[in-house]
């Protein structure tokens, strides 16, 4: 059998990426938690971060993803999520702009979506 | 021209224009639904996870929870009633607010005492005109609801249920709006968000007898369903929000058709008034010639004699 697992990375209004992958790193609460084919069922709560996903073909998929869960069961990994966006998605100059605005209005919740966008896109 | 010909020709024209307004209203509408429709297929696989992620945790669990279990005797009730901002849609609002009314006296003979919370111009006009209390409204984006829309009509609504009862919390919460069933059936429905029937989401989430797997919960199971359980009601109110929209285009187009129609039966109308008229003055003028023509061939006549 190959060591493939479903992904559906979805928002809230869309669907933002499928496909076959053979590993899944997303934040949880309580840390980092790697999912590769064949891991137990699980459910669990999504901290804003990046997620990375090894596709089966050798490339790479990073998004940022705030706040949701992550449940995997047969083989299906589901990420989900009120807002994510792929790296290539993300305009780094308008998150700059963002995360400064952020900075200088001390809000901490858009200063960390903003962060959380420049790492994913720095990490493509 | 006569007097009544023009008063036709001019009621003629304003009905054209008119029937132009409508047209044009009804190729809007008929866009927006398809856009509507979309949006709702979008927000679709969002909400069949989540609801397969309550399932698991309310089945695979034995976690209680203030959102899922039952309170002994409830007396408060929070209703969330979806209409729209605009009008000219038929029977759309009016159907909504009858069943929101009808649901609210069923809450009431039960003895709980009813919040009502609306989203839309409509509704909180209604309720307004009739001095009844709104408990929160929410106005401006009922054509097009976004997700950030939704959250903020469900966050005073979780809010509430999370309270205790005696500080002015809700037991219960209820939703009405506009099914969207197909371009040409809305119904207006209510339904129970809250607390959670599990055995009737289990019954969406896994149709087929199903059997769910037995899941790892990360950090717990309390944790997860706390996060869930918000985000839950996020999306059904979410997902109503744009039913409720893609009804309301639908009503609209629908609407609009019959006014279009109309307009366009009225002009054939008075063109045949018109017509007649028109005929009728000029009957009347010839028949005003030769009856001139007669009486000076008459008094000629009469002249050689």
């Amino acid at each position: 059998m190959a060591a493939e697992l479903h992904v559906e990375l979805v928002a809230a209004d869309r669907q933002v990426w499928s496909g076959e992958a053979t590993l899944v790193v997303a934040r949880t609460t309580s840390g980092d938690i790697g999912v590769m084919p064949g891991h137990q069922p699980l459910l669990g709560v999504l901290e804003s971060g990046p997620v990375t996903i090894r596709t089966s073909e050798g490339g790479t998929v990073v998004a940022a993803v705030h706040g949701g869960f992550i449940s995997f069961a047969d083989n299906k990994l589901s990420l989900l999520a009120e807002i994510a966006e792929l790296s290539d998605e993300i305009d780094v100059q308008r998150t700059e702009r963002e995360l400064e605005r952020a900075k200088a209005e001390g809000d901490a919740a858009a200063e960390r979506r903003a962060d959380v966008r420049l790492r994913a896109a720095a990490a493509r | 021209m006569g007097a009544q010909l023009r008063v036709y020709k001019r009621r003629i024209r304003s009905v054209s224009a008119t029937k132009k307004i409508t047209k044009a209203m009804e190729m809007i509408a008929a866009s927006r639904v398809v856009k509507a429709q979309r949006k709702v297929a979008a927000s679709t696989p969002y909400a069949t996870e989540l609801t397969r992620a309550v399932t698991a945790v309310g089945t695979g669990s034995n976690t209680k929870h203030s959102l899922t279990t039952e309170a002994e005797n409830p007396v408060r009730a929070a209703v969330l009633l979806l209409t729209s901002d605009r009008g000219l849609a038929g029977a759309f609002n009016s159907n909504a607010i009858k069943a929101a009314e009808q649901l609210t006296e069923r809450l009431e003979r039960e003895g709980k005492q009813v919040d009502t919370y609306i989203v839309g111009r409509r509704g909180v006009a209604h309720y307004n005109f009739r001095e009844r209390k709104i408990a929160e409204s929410f106005t401006g984006f009922t054509d097009e609801p976004s997700y950030a829309d939704a959250k903020k009509v469900a966050a005073p609504l979780i809010e509430a249920i999370e309270k205790e009862t005696a500080e002015g919390g809700v037991d219960e919460l209820h939703i009405v709006f506009t099914e969207f069933v197909s371009m040409m059936t809305q119904t207006a429905l209510d339904a129970r968000l809250l607390p959670l029937r599990l055995d009737e989401v289990a019954a969406e989430a896994a149709p087929k007898g199903e059997i769910l797997p037995l899941y790892d919960f990360e950090p717990s199971a309390e944790d997860v369903l706390d996060a869930l359980l918000p985000r839950y009601v996020e999306s059904r109110i979410y997902n109503a929000l744009l039913q409720s929209a893609a009804s309301k285009h639908a009503a609209t187009r629908r609407a609009m058709k019959s006014a279009t129609d109309n307009a366009g039966e009225l002009i054939n109308t008075l063109s045949r008034l018109a017509n007649a008229a028109r005929q009728a003055e000029i009957t009347q003028e010839i028949s005003e010639i030769v009856g001139g023509a007669s009486a000076l061939a008459d008094a000629t006549a009469g002249s050689d004699r």
